[in-house]
């Protein structure tokens, strides 16, 4: 192993951080402050991701680490690397065998299970912070539930462009009580937070972690009239030929060539080995990496 | 091509031997020693490890030499180090009273007990680049003194002596710790002082000198300058008392305010405080300034907007590490979120595409 620690922080740093944590739970989707390490990674790197990954791992998990819904991209690998550096736990790209999924900016397709956990990680923790850029404020809102700036300004944006113009880190309601931010997932992904697996949020540089629990209410603010819809390109994969599942558009050429492919690999790739192919046929790359490129 | 930003471990492997070389430069030149910058650079030490916050000239020498200069990451590497250090205690609180000085100058009166002591600053060099320096030379020794043994005090104990600064009694309340504790507001003033004192020089320069140009003035006059050595002295419970465990250089600034009395405060001179590891005076007096700006509250003075009196502003943007992170991150891979963008973006127009043609044809059919 190394010189550090399981999982690089010291055991009373890992247990303030998993009493954050447990009291997250306690108050799904309440952002509670917690004394952030600088880790060896940049801020905005996934470091309150990291720092909760590192709490809630054992030496028996299976870790998965995913940025933009992909295993290999690049701060996916550092981060996976990272842990097998200090933690020496086992690793994984297929989400079914991971025991705890380290996340930015997406949720895997396959649907969670119960003794999985997700970790995601969070820029900025405070869903009314470009409306009100006061953290006194914002504290005060959330405690007397004060949210009607928010929905002033979804209905702004109805009024203004005919629909609601947020597209990632689409505000939610927690257990009807907290709304929160729920990390810059697509809102595509919103309607998968209502699952059975643990669901944590690390904000390192904010220092602040939040958390839903399993099978807890998470409704995607909206209006009757108005109603939230999960949007994703209107494609099928070219590579898997699925039409349930987030898509990157790839641009292929300089003449508008463009192809449209999962932006969750495992998903794909376990598609594809399925037998499931795209519009691009059986002998597309299997794999997007610098090798395919 | 763009499919190669989800590179594989190869490229980050890769990465990172090139900038090895990089960091390393043209090997026909002498490598740097760790020592030569320690000794040399040493002003660029001094700010990597007062806002590394870790008093260790050779552990800053080293984090300067492995980030090639770029002294935020050097100090991102001091601060990384840090956390994993082991707390085995708190030392006394240091006393500046008791400084060895190298340098105590204040601007507030001629001369003082203790003297004015200009020692090793640019402050009357002419800035002339010095062409000499560009060949190898011996250098003459500088004529030396000898040092004053007895404590130098401090010039606000005069003025505190007429009762004519506010006072500000000492305290055994131990001191929050923003490295243990989650920053929240309103913050206390060990909160504030801690946080400035390893916040970006840079951004602490600024906004002293937005008070100075009228943003919150507060006229302040440098009431003492010193710089110069210190004990560390830590208590052993095994022992019973305090022994000394090392020393420190740091700068003190303390600034004597212009008040006219507030509805709580009578009229009085008020005080600004910064102390930084190292000879880092440019820092020490920004940080007075800006300490003294952010009391407004305490001293019952209005709060007239100003960036510099803003505690959540200034607290929450001053760390280099936090907002060098949260800035260079946005290089990372967003391609989601932009693809939900993207998305949005088409639908808004073909929406208003669609209205356009539809007012259109509206029009036409009542003409």
């Amino acid at each position: 192993m190394s010189d550090y620690n399981f999982a690089y922080l010291d055991e009373q740093t890992k247990r303030m951080i998993r009493r954050a944590i447990l009291k997250g739970l306690a108050i799904p989707g309440y952002q509670v402050p917690f004394a952030s390490r600088e880790m060896p990674m940049p801020y905005g790197w996934g470091t309150g991701g990291v720092q909760v990954s590192a709490a809630a791992l054992t030496p028996d998990d299976t870790l998965k680490v995913i940025d933009q819904g992909a295993d290999d991209t690049t701060n996916a690998v550092s981060i996976r690397k990272f842990f097998e550096r200090t933690a020496g736990v086992a690793t994984t790209e297929e989400t079914e065998k991971a025991s705890i999924i380290q996340t930015r900016h997406r949720i895997p397709e396959a649907t969670l299970r119960e003794d999985q956990i997700i970790v995601y990680q969070v820029p900025i923790p405070e869903p009314l912070r470009f409306l009100e850029p006061r953290e006194t404020e914002t504290r005060k809102m959330h405690a007397l539930e004060e949210y009607g700036l928010m929905h002033v300004k979804l209905y702004e944006d109805i009024s203004q462009h005919g629909s609601i113009a947020t597209s990632y880190a689409y505000p939610v309601k927690v257990e009807g009580r907290y709304v929160m931010d729920p990390s810059p997932i697509p809102k595509f992904d919103n309607p998968k937070m209502e699952m059975a697996a643990i669901q944590l949020f690390g904000a390192g540089r904010e220092q602040r972690i939040y958390a839903v629990p399993p099978y807890t209410k998470v409704v995607s603010l909206d209006f009757e009239d108005y109603p939230f819809e999960a949007t994703k390109a209107d494609h099928a994969c070219d590579l898997c030929a699925a039409e349930d599942s987030y898509l990157d558009e790839v641009i292929m050429d300089d003449a508008g060539g463009r192809m449209f492919v999962c932006s969750d690999t495992d998903y794909c790739r376990a598609r594809r080995e399925a037998g499931h192919v795209g519009r691009l046929g059986s002998d597309a790359p299997l794999t997007t990496g610098p090798e395919a490129a | 091509m763009y499919v190669a930003v989800k590179g594989g471990e190869r490229a980050i492997d890769n990465a990172h031997a090139w900038l090895a070389e990089e960091r390393r430069g043209d090997t026909s030149v002498a490598e740097l020693s760790l020592a030569q910058i320690r000794e040399q650079l040493k002003l660029a030490v001094n700010r990597v490890m007062a806002e590394g916050s870790l008093y260790d000239p050779d552990l800053a020498a080293l984090a300067i030499k492995q980030s090639r200069g770029d002294l935020i990451e050097a100090i991102f590497l001091m601060r990384a180090y840090r956390t994993t250090l082991p707390r085995f205690g708190t030392s006394q609180p240091v006393e500046t009273a008791d400084m060895a000085c190298d340098r105590r100058v204040s601007a507030t009166f001629k001369d003082v007990p203790g003297g004015q002591v200009l020692g090793p600053t640019f402050d009357y060099t002419h800035r002339l680049l010095d062409f000499k320096l560009a060949a190898e030379g011996e250098l003459p020794e500088a004529p030396s003194g000898t040092p004053r043994r007895e404590p130098t005090p401090h010039v606000t104990s005069f003025l505190r002596g007429e009762d004519i600064i506010e006072d500000q009694p000492a305290s055994d309340a131990t001191p929050k710790d923003i490295t243990r504790e989650p920053m929240s507001f309103p913050a206390d003033r060990t909160t504030r002082l801690q946080t400035l004192t390893r916040g970006d020089e840079g951004f602490i320069l600024g906004m002293a000198y937005s008070t100075q140009r009228g943003y919150a003035r507060n006229h302040a006059f440098v009431g003492e300058l010193r710089i110069g050595s210190v004990a560390v002295e830590m208590d052993i419970p095994e022992l019973g008392f305090a022994i000394e465990i090392g020393e420190v250089e740091l700068t003190e600034c303390e600034t004597v305010n212009q008040f006219k009395g507030s509805k709580t405060e009578p009229p009085q001179f008020t005080r600004g405080y910064g102390l930084v590891f190292g000879q880092t005076e440019r820092k020490a007096i920004a940080m007075a300034l800006v300490d003294r700006a952010l009391r407004w509250r305490e001293l019952g003075e209005d709060d007239v907007g100003a960036a510099a009196q803003d505690e959540e502003f200034v607290l929450s943007h001053c760390d280099n590490i936090q907002a060098t992170g949260f800035l260079e991150h946005i290089k990372l891979p967003h391609y989601v979120d932009f693809q939900s963008e993207l998305e949005l973006v088409r639908k808004l127009r073909r929406e208003a595409e669609a209205a356009r043609v539809a007012a259109q044809q509206a029009r036409e059919a009542a003409e």
